[in-house]
């Protein structure tokens, strides 16, 4: 168990150098970007004077090593600053009460919690309908029912995922009103009418990741029926139901756990689209909303937020393919 | 009136009169009752109470339109009335204005409204550090002085007959003294509606409050919901499956399927926003009136309306006044596409032909682009080469309006015409975008500011909007319609506001449910 420990904390620290790296590349793509924050909120009302004001209040005069490396200090003791809408609502109207901000930490965190909620119901869709869909084409494979589940689940994921919502809010909400078209979820809305609000997002979120996971239930699993103890169960007499499940399954479980973290990081860092179509009060949103008045601590903020979710869940993912091989559990 | 017919006189005036005696099915009695859902594009996240800081719609209709007032409303019907004040007057040189305050107004914490409240809301807009849009209406005020608890007076730096107009600003919200912060943090104003809670560029809730001074003649919902939709599809979406309903900013490309669906109604005013392509006329060779003439008479603004507004407009005539101004120039002689007389200003010039820039971006406006690539094609026959530069769309106010010579660009146009003139016309304004210097125009504007007479204040507006069409340095094509829709289940009066979308964006205290 020890090496798992070892790998872990290895990883770990791997995962802080690789999200110092992603903050660099971040604020060196937002600073090339066209525009910045004043001018952004100035608009037509912009003059060098106002602009110069504005940048003076959120710190933008700073030269560009000082400001990144203050903000590295800063987020590195866990304060990942104000957002400059906010430091330019203090400077202006002498408080910051009212701004409708908090620090960057504050603004994102109940986002985040919409975001999570959202991937939530979504993985509890997807995945068990793509391991089931992807035991039931390894089990009929090469027959109708595979052809048509792999043609589905490709064109699903080959489609953009605006195309996907419209497609979704066509079938569902316009022509058979079953569900609404907006998930304009909110604080103190009751469990039941919030999931309701949320199926949509979530169906086509589920659109775009089945196809991964269940291709690779399917790859994994035809892979070890030519082993030759699936051969010997056959022999037995085994039904083919059982002798997927319980001799195939466990052995093909480490590429699909894999798979599965890799699908999950993305249905928190791949639904940025899908929030701003369903109108869903998310990270992804305020990602968006940032990015266009150039508010960089937010951006970064969201960024590091998508990075980690992608780096632990891999480290997830190759800690229990780990532990899900006992080959991998004691090497020798 | 050769196809006069008596009959038909009979038949129409017949309809009219049964129409008269059973009044016309639109102008029904308001009802009380119901939650207004609106989907409103123009939200953000840095969204707040401040006054100072509204420029967007959501923030217009929940601010000035729910939760705050101002001490005068522009009418429905663009007539001025009181809001927070009863009357006022002014001294014979337009400079000294009294307002007398409506009394037993509370604000929503129960505070008393009163003239301290009117002055600690005005000089917000002036305090130090402040960039409120509405400082120079403000700044032109030198002195407030507290008369009685329900009289303020000001005086102004010089004579202005719009005082009273520019009150209505949406900027300038009244809000409690002693208490600004409290108010801007909590959304506490006199207005129709309470804030129940206000997630910035997200959602506002407001519920109606109980005694309010307008009582039955407005705010007939229970509560209001707004809902930041910025996705022009999805909030055309929202509205076809009735999970609100009214939005502002119609999608014109998916317009015909919201026409098909019998519980939509598309209301369209046009208003003062206009777009223009603005020259530097002391710049070469913007300098020769001539050559501005010939620009003048080379571009089709019908096939403008037509092609890049879908119709959604009318065609403008080179002056910023709207139709929504009082002293709008209706009769003035329409500019036509004419390369005829573009090619006779061009000799006159002492040109064969013209080689010019014009700098576009979507930033200017939606369709900018493509309105300078159709201006390129219809000035070819005038002998006049428009090299079309299409530029970044981030920094363009900042990097090329006011720079570059000739550009697109984008006004929502002003309540009135003075405003309108003094922030984009007048001699040595920062925003003059043409470079504007014309001596008799420049007499008019001050001669017309502290007019109180509105019949020579009429014809001092015309004669400047006359002098604008005629020699000025913009390109006016067109007006562009606020184009909002809602659920056939809303009625109203049977008159729009055209100041702003949304019924002037005053839609939660004008419309009922039917």
């Amino acid at each position: 168990m020890n090496s798992v420990l070892r790998i872990v904390l290895q990883r770990l620290g791997l995962g802080v150098v690789t999200l110092v790296v992603v903050s660099f590349v971040i604020f060196v793509a937002v600073n090339a970007m066209p525009g910045d924050f004043a001018q952004a909120i100035l608009g037509q009302g912009y003059t060098e004077e106002a602009g110069e004001a504005i940048r003076r209040e959120v710190g933008l005069d700073k030269p560009y090593f000082v400001r990144y490396f203050s903000w590295l200090g800063a987020a590195l003791t866990g304060d990942f600053g104000t957002s400059f809408a906010k430091a330019n609502f203090a400077a202006y109207a002498g408080n910051t009460a009212g701004s409708g901000l908090d620090t960057v930490a504050a603004s994102i965190a109940p986002r985040l919690e919409n975001t999570l909620f959202l991937a939530g119901v979504a993985a509890m869709i997807a995945v068990p309908i793509s391991l089931v869909l992807g035991l039931l084409a390894a089990l009929y494979r090469n027959t109708i029912f595979d052809r048509f589940t792999n043609i589905f689940t490709l064109s699903s994921i080959s489609s953009p995922e605006f195309f996907l919502a419209y497609i979704l809010i066509l079938l569902l909400a316009v022509l058979n009103p079953l569900l609404p078209s907006l998930s304009n979820v909110f604080e103190g809305m009751p469990f039941s009418e919030r999931f309701i609000k949320t199926l949509l997002p979530a169906l086509t979120l589920t659109l775009v990741v089945t196809a991964h996971m269940m291709r690779m239930t399917r790859a994994a699993i035809i892979n070890l029926l030519a082993s030759p103890y699936i051969e010997m169960a056959r022999l037995k007499g085994i039904s083919p139901m059982r002798i997927i499940v319980v001799h195939a399954l466990p052995n093909a479980l480490a590429p699909i756990i894999n798979v599965i973290a890799l699908n999950l990081a993305y249905l928190i860092t791949g639904v940025v689209v899908v929030e701003v179509v369903f109108v869903y009060p998310g990270i992804g949103q305020l990602f968006v909303d940032s990015v266009k008045i150039r508010d960089i601590p937010v951006v970064q903020a969201s960024c590091l937020i998508f990075a980690a979710a992608y780096i632990l869940l891999n480290l997830l993912a190759d800690v229990l393919s780990i532990l899900s091989n006992p080959r991998l559990r004691h090497p020798k | 009136m050769t196809n006069f017919s008596r009959r038909g006189l009979m038949k129409t005036g017949a309809a009219a009169s049964v129409l008269a005696a059973t009044g016309m099915p639109a102008q029904s009695q308001a009802k009380k009752g119901g939650t207004l859902r609106i989907g409103l594009a123009g939200a953000n996240t840095s969204d707040t109470w401040d006054g100072r800081t509204h420029s967007d719609s959501f923030m217009i209709n929940m601010g000035h339109g729910c939760v705050f007032d101002c001490l005068t409303e522009v009418g429905a019907d663009g007539a001025l009335k009181g809001e927070l004040a009863e009357s006022w007057e002014a001294t014979a040189d337009a400079k000294t204005w009294t307002f007398n305050l409506r009394k037993g107004v509370t604000f929503h914490n129960g505070k008393d409204f009163g003239a301290d409240d009117v002055i600690e809301s005005l000089q917000m807009h002036t305090a130090e550090g402040a960039k409120s849009a509405a400082k120079p209406i403000v700044a032109s005020i030198a002195e407030m002085k507290k008369m009685s608890d329900s009289q303020v007076q000001f005086t102004l730096n010089a004579g202005n007959a719009d005082f009273p107009f520019l009150m209505s600003d949406y900027h300038l919200l009244m809000m409690p003294a002693g208490m600004i912060e409290e108010s801007i943090a909590k959304g506490i104003g006199t207005g129709l509606y309470t804030n129940v809670s206000f997630d910035p560029g997200v959602r506002f809730v407001g519920a109606r409050y109980a005694d309010h001074y307008k009582g039955d003649s407005a705010g007939f919902f229970d509560g209001i919901e707004a809902i930041a939709i910025n996705d022009a599809s999805a909030r055309m979406n929202a509205l076809m499956t009735n999970q609100v309903d009214v939005v502002n900013r119609v999608d014109f490309k998916t317009e015909a399927l919201l026409r098909a669906n019998p519980n939509i109604n598309i209301f369209e005013v046009t208003g003062n926003q206009h777009f223009t392509f603005a020259m530097l006329t002391n710049v070469d060779p913007y300098t020769n009136v001539h050559v501005r003439q010939a620009l003048k008479y080379s571009i089709d603004r019908q096939e403008m309306v037509d092609k890049i507004l879908l119709g959604h407009g009318a065609v403008g005539n080179d002056h910023p006044i709207g139709p929504a101004n009082q002293y709008y120039a209706a009769d003035l002689e329409q500019l036509s596409y004419d390369p005829d007389k573009a090619k006779f200003h061009l000799e006159k010039a002492g040109m064969s032909s013209l080689d010019i820039n014009l700098s576009a971006s979507d930033a200017a406006f939606v369709g900018a682009v493509d309105a300078a690539q159709l201006y390129q094609a219809t000035a070819k026959a005038a002998g006049i080469n428009i090299n079309v530069v299409q530029e970044p769309a981030d920094g363009y106010w900042s990097n090329v309006w006011l720079k570059k010579p000739w550009s697109a660009v984008y006004w929502s146009g002003r309540a009135t015409e003075d405003w309108m003139f003094s922030t984009a016309y007048e001699s040595g304004v920062p925003w003059n975008d043409t470079q504007w210097e014309n001596a008799r125009f420049q007499e008019l504007l001050l001669a017309a500011r502290a007019e109180l007479d509105s019949n020579k204040r009429r014809e001092q507006y015309h004669e400047m909007q006359q002098i604008m069409s005629a020699e000025g340095g913009t390109i006016v094509p067109m007006y562009a319609n606020y184009v909002d829709a809602h659920s056939t289940k809303l009625a109203n009066s049977g008159t729009i506001g055209n100041l702003w979308q949304l019924d002037s964006s005053r839609i939660s205290e004008r419309w009922w449910f039917a």
